[in-house]
């Protein structure tokens, strides 16, 4: 289909020499060398934070090194823009597919190609047939005439692939693109993904989920704290090696969690639904419990938090609050009853980025910083001085916009606002999501002490050594279902997983 | 026991460091606009000397009350994330059902309460419009800015409603030498800048308009406070409208025409952020003494009306382009 | 499976059938309605908004909107008719040049306005809306051109051509009607200014460049205002500094509005506009046959405006993008 044929055999279609980046005075990447060759599906391992993202993102033009050097094929090069990235055969298929909703699949596979200047017609037939083409080629059924708007994520996915390829990309970077896919449809994936590189392309593979790099990738480069630690062939490393690799430390010193003593039921759900969202959610939360909620993305996992919080409530079902039946309809009305909501994307629901810590902090606790209307400088300072001291908040001050605090720090502030409200009942959503290591384990042993101090957790999480480090019990939803409810003894990965796939998928899943 | 002294990175800065209090309390929009009525002033006592003399100043004010004391409300609509271009129209319709009711035979207690309820009825309307059916705001309120301008043309024709005397001329009565409309507006100003600057609802209406969403996740009533303000301007309107019925001795459709350019730029040129958020009643305050002085020295200085709408259209983007400015430079 | 396009379609046939509906009712209480004598006074209507209407097509696709095209529009048509006056030894073809030059001038002022500095044009047109309206009395010294100075050939345009009789602005209007047509499906460029509105955070990442196309489209926008300036004059036969283009913005944006193109940007469709065009200029036509004063239609304008807006807000909802709607609302 193309010519690869550049540069010498073993050149390395990509050599990265001492490449680092740093974002606003913090480092994220220190000294990477790393060679992709052609023609192979190298995986690039490691926690969140951990750089891998980074460093895909400088090697697609998204971001500029800042320092160090790159070759392509043996020949220096730099890579300031997607757009050269593209012409030099450089694609990056984001998680989220970025696309133009309101246009064709056949227009968003053909926009921005460099073929032909902006003036001119549109080759309507053409460009129908080539998609057509395409989508033949990658054996996906997508009407390319369609807008991208009704496509699923997965086959948002194709059509990037396709664009890909309809652009003669020779590296191809997925950044965690199995998440929000069934089984059927990774495979169908990774299919395409070998087959590519039996052409002699390469592809890079983001990714933490080992099972998965383990049946497509031949070699993989784990990253831990923004430094490469090691890069081999997949068949030379076990898994605990890789876990190893990636934490430091073996998985079971990692995490702890406090006994705590377990009491009445605080949170009850019954019969919950959303139509073509999420149907009959049963569960209980007692308190000093913490109840996971695992699955994958799109399960509905998130619908139902904000649904028992009143975001976007249920068509019908019931909830009981300590023991009382109640009817929520919008979150102020289950602050009241003591819920209490830790948002999934805090950036959009849960910071109010231009405003102080100090209002961020006391956002959701009106009565206590102003009994009367007034507020009560001097007791919201006192309030959010204290929150900074529990939990170890790290800021130039309380006044600064909360928006130059680091991530893990505005989770915490997030986390303060809520216990201010004094909840008997916590749901928290991806609370350690996109959080540095060292305050991720600050936050374990805060939900264990809140879990102590007596209180109910709901904790959804997709990371699956933290659902099990930390959880009673784990529930697991799939297609807006419960599918298991899985005492803390019998936990393990496989069984969270196995419950999470799709049913047509499940026999689909290796053993 | 976990390990918090793991060897992991974390940089020396887990925030960035915060600015110095004196450039925080320096650079804002309302210095700027603070600066400029200096300036403005300045300028016109050298086109006339009149402009020395504070009765002066507070009695031309009067031609702008009206639109200063809906532009308080304003700038909080703004600065609760929404829009409002209709209370121009509103203030005529208002005047016109007014005054028509008051022709019609209504005594003239009950004509003012006609007035000033069918301007919170508008407010009503846009409310639910906007908040209920959630339509953007700015095409909502266009549409609505010319419905009602054109029910007022309905209703009034292209007749001048005469009003009786004891009505007219509210603009005359001084109390402690200053017109009543303008004390009217200095004491709104005052309790309006207080809630907003000290009470939780004022807070709240800061946090609605920098991220809706994650007011509502907090427990903020975002929808019921919006749609409270689109009331409250509906109100504002009505009583602006009847100030001016006062003023001018007589009700014609065209009452208020344009007003809604002059309200949004007293809000932008004061510093109000127009994707909400930000803003302030101060800012306002200034910028509406800053628009009268501005006029009046353009008319002093025999400035055709036409380029007068010049120098506004101009001022208007101006002031934009100064508070994006500032507001992006001081946010990371 | 094409849900969404029977969704879109469902909506042109919608405004179709109201149109239809529309002519009926008021035909079957007046009957001279249905007579192609009124035919041709509801087209006399509608040319200026149509073209006015095809250029803030363009631009509220982009995902932005003109609030000025009513001062450009008085603005280019002083313009134009001052050189008539002035000047008449002038070609008065040459009168098209000027009004769509001073049209493109104006628009790239701000288009540059918005993206020079990046403001919302919402604010940046209403200010411009003042300034061009203000500009326009400073050179006419607030006096209307009155009807000689404007050359008889220019005024014949509105009154007849030799093709059936119909005037030659309502061919002028369809011609852009059908550029515009063939501008937004079939160009590059035009597939661009889709793309835009669509996804404007995406846009750069695909090459589009957005400085570029913003500044075309409010180009384009001013262009058209401006040749609905000088087919102003050709119309009416006199240019008046308080009256040409006022409130034409929002008879524009209605007719967009009803016309279906939304205001997030990334759809609308010629035809629509086209036919939401048809439907104001039957029931602007209707108004005084019905004995409605002339002073209703602002009323009735801005009530259009609200109940497309509804409309459009029930169709959308039912549409397939609700379930990702319900899940990305708060």
């Amino acid at each position: 289909m193309t010519t690869m044929a550049e540069g010498a055999k073993d050149t390395p279609l990509i050599a990265a020499r001492g490449i680092s980046k740093s974002f606003a005075g913090i480092e994220v990447l220190r000294d990477i060398d790393l060679d992709l060759a052609r023609g192979e599906i190298h995986a690039l391992l490691g926690e969140n934070g951990a750089g891998k993202s980074t460093f895909a993102k400088i090697i697609a033009g998204v971001h500029r090194p800042t320092r160090g050097t790159l070759a392509l094929n043996g020949a220096p090069v730099e890579i300031p823009s997607p757009i050269v990235a593209q012409k030099l055969g450089i694609t990056l298929i984001h998680q989220e597919p970025i696309s133009f909703p309101d246009l064709s699949v056949a227009e968003n596979l053909v926009l921005g190609r460099s073929d032909g200047s902006p003036l001119g017609r549109v080759p309507w037939a053409k460009m129908t047939r080539d998609a057509k083409g395409l989508m033949d080629l990658l054996g996906v059924k997508i009407d390319v005439v369609k807008p991208m708007r009704g496509l699923s994520i997965a086959d948002q996915q194709m059509v990037e692939i396709a664009r890909a390829l309809a652009s003669d990309s020779r590296l191809i970077i997925m950044d965690e693109p199995t998440a929000p896919l069934t089984p059927k449809e990774v495979e169908t994936l990774f299919d395409i993904a070998r087959r590519l590189r039996d052409e002699g392309r390469t592809i890079v593979f983001i990714s933490h989920r080992l099972e998965e790099v383990r049946a497509l990738c031949d070699r993989v480069t784990i990253f831990r704290d923004g430094a490469k630690v090691q890069t081999d062939t997949i068949g030379n490393l076990t898994d605990a090696d890789i876990i190893r690799l990636m934490i430091g430390r073996p998985l079971r010193e990692y995490m702890k969690k406090l006994g705590a003593a377990i009491g009445e039921v605080a949170l009850k759900v019954e019969g919950l639904t959303l139509p073509g969202v999420f149907s009959d959610i049963n569960l209980e939360v007692r308190t000093g419990e913490i109840v996971g909620l695992g699955g994958l993305v799109g399960a509905g996992r998130t619908d139902v938090a904000r649904a028992i919080f009143g975001v976007a409530p249920a068509a019908s079902g019931k909830v009981t609050i300590n023991g009382k039946a109640v009817v929520i309809t919008e979150p102020a009305q289950a602050i009241d009853l003591g819920l209490a909501f830790v948002p999934e994307d805090r950036a959009t629901a849960g910071i109010f980025r231009s405003l102080p810590v100090e209002q961020n902090i006391t956002a959701a606790a009106p009565g206590k910083i102003a009994p009367n209307g007034f507020i009560r400088r001097a007791v919201e300072r006192t309030l959010a001085t204290d929150s900074v001291r529990k939990l170890r908040i790290r800021l130039a001050s309380l006044r600064q916009p909360i928006g130059e605090l680091s991530g893990g720090n505005q989770q915490k502030a997030i986390l303060a606002r809520w216990l201010l409200t004094d909840p008997s009942v916590l749901i928290l959503d991806e609370p350690t999501r996109g959080i540095d290591i060292g305050v991720k384990a600050e936050f374990y042993d805060m939900i264990g002490e809140l879990a102590a101090g007596g209180r109910a957790i709901l904790l959804i999480s997709s990371e699956l050594p933290e659902l099990l480090a930390l959880c009673d019990r784990v529930l697991v939803m799939s297609e807006g279902r419960l599918t298991a409810n899985i005492p803390r003894a019998e936990a393990t990965q496989e069984a969270i997983m196995s419950a999470a796939v799709p049913r047509s998928g499940r026999e689909a899943v290796a053993a | 026991m976990t390990d918090h002294t793991a060897p992991h990175r974390v940089s020396a800065l887990d925030a960035a460091a915060a600015r110095p209090r004196w450039q925080v309390i320096l650079i804002r929009p309302e210095t700027m606009t603070f600066v400029l009525l200096v300036a403005a002033v300045i300028v016109s006592s050298l086109l006339s000397p009149y402009f020395l003399d504070i009765n002066y100043i507070l009695a031309s004010f009067t031609l702008y009350a009206e639109f200063s004391l809906v532009a308080l409300v304003l700038t909080i609509v703004i600065i609760s994330g929404e829009i409002d271009l209709s209370p121009a129209s509103n203030m005529a319709l208002s005047a016109c059902l007014f005054a028509w009711t008051y022709r019609a035979g209504l005594p003239m207690p009950l004509a003012i309460l006609v007035g000033i309820g069918s301007g919170m009825l508008m407010g009503v309307i846009n409310g639910l419009l906007v908040i209920g059916l959630e339509l953007p705001s700015i095409i909502v309120t266009i549409g609505t800015l010319t419905l009602y301008r054109g029910l007022a043309q309905i209703i009034a024709g292209d007749q001048s409603i005469r009003l009786p005397q004891y009505f007219i001329g509210i603009n005359t009565y001084l109390i402690a030498g200053v017109p009543v409309p303008v004390l009217l507006f200095i004491v709104v100003s005052i309790v309006l800048g207080f809630v907003l600057g000290a009470t939780i609802w004022g807070r709240q209406i800061y946090q609605v308009g920098t991220s809706e969403i994650a007011a509502r996740h907090a427990g903020i009533r975002a929808k019921r406070i919006k749609f409270t303000l689109f009331i409250v301007v509906g109100f504002a309107s009505s009583i602006a409208g009847l100030i001016t019925a006062s003023r001018l001795g007589s009700v014609r459709y065209d009452l208020g025409l344009g007003g809604e350019l002059q309200m949004v730029l007293m809000a932008m040129l004061g510093g109000t952020y127009i994707f909400g958020g930000r803003g302030s009643i101060l800012g306002t305050f200034l910028a509406a003494w800053l628009l009268s002085v501005i006029s009046t020295g353009m008319t002093t200085a025999n400035l055709l009306p036409a380029t007068q709408l010049c120098v506004l259209g101009v001022l208007l983007i101006v002031s934009i382009v100064a508070t994006n400015l500032i507001y992006s430079r001081t946010q990371r | 499976m094409n849900i969404l396009r029977n969704v879109f379609l469902r909506r042109e046939a919608g405004i179709a059938v109201m149109i239809v509906l529309f002519c009926l009712c008021v035909g079957a209480v007046k009957p001279r309605f249905l007579t192609l004598d009124e035919l041709r006074i509801i087209l006399l209507l509608t040319p200026l908004i149509l073209i006015g209407a095809m250029g803030q097509m363009l631009v509220i696709v982009a995902r932005n909107v003109d609030l000025s095209i009513g001062s450009m529009q008085g603005f280019a048509a002083m313009v134009t008719a001052m050189m008539f006056k002035f000047h008449p030894e002038i070609p008065w073809f040459l009168g098209f040049i000027v009004a769509i030059g001073v049209g493109v001038a104006l628009g790239f002022v701000n288009g540059a306005l918005i993206t020079l500095f990046r403001l919302p044009a919402i604010i940046v047109t209403l200010g411009t809306l003042n300034l061009y309206r203000g500009l326009t009395f400073i050179i006419s010294d607030a006096k209307q051109i009155d009807r000689q100075y404007v050359p008889s050939a220019l005024k014949s345009m509105s009154n007849t051509s030799p093709i059936f009789d119909i005037p030659w602005i309502i061919f002028m209007a369809l011609g852009v009607t059908l550029l515009t047509y063939a501008f937004a499906n079939h160009s590059r460029v035009g597939r661009q200014v889709f793309a835009l509105g669509s996804n404007p955070t995406a846009a750069p990442l695909r090459g589009i460049r957005v400085t570029a196309v913003t500044l075309m489209v409010f180009m384009i926008s001013g262009a058209l205002a401006g040749l609905s300036g000088i087919m102003y004059a050709s119309r009416w036969g006199f240019v008046n500094p308080s009256n040409t283009g006022f409130g034409f913005e929002f008879q524009v944006i209605a007719a967009v509005v009803i016309g279906g193109v939304s205001i997030n940007g990334g759809v609308g469709s010629v035809l629509g506009v086209f036919l939401g065009v048809m439907l104001l200029g039957c029931v602007s036509a209707a108004l005084p046959l019905l004995g409605i004063a002339g002073a209703s239609q602002s009323a009735i304008y801005g009530a259009v405006i609200v109940i497309a807006l509804l409309i459009d807000r029930s169709v959308r909802l039912r549409g397939v993008a609700s379930l990702a709607a319900l899940r990305a609302r708060a």
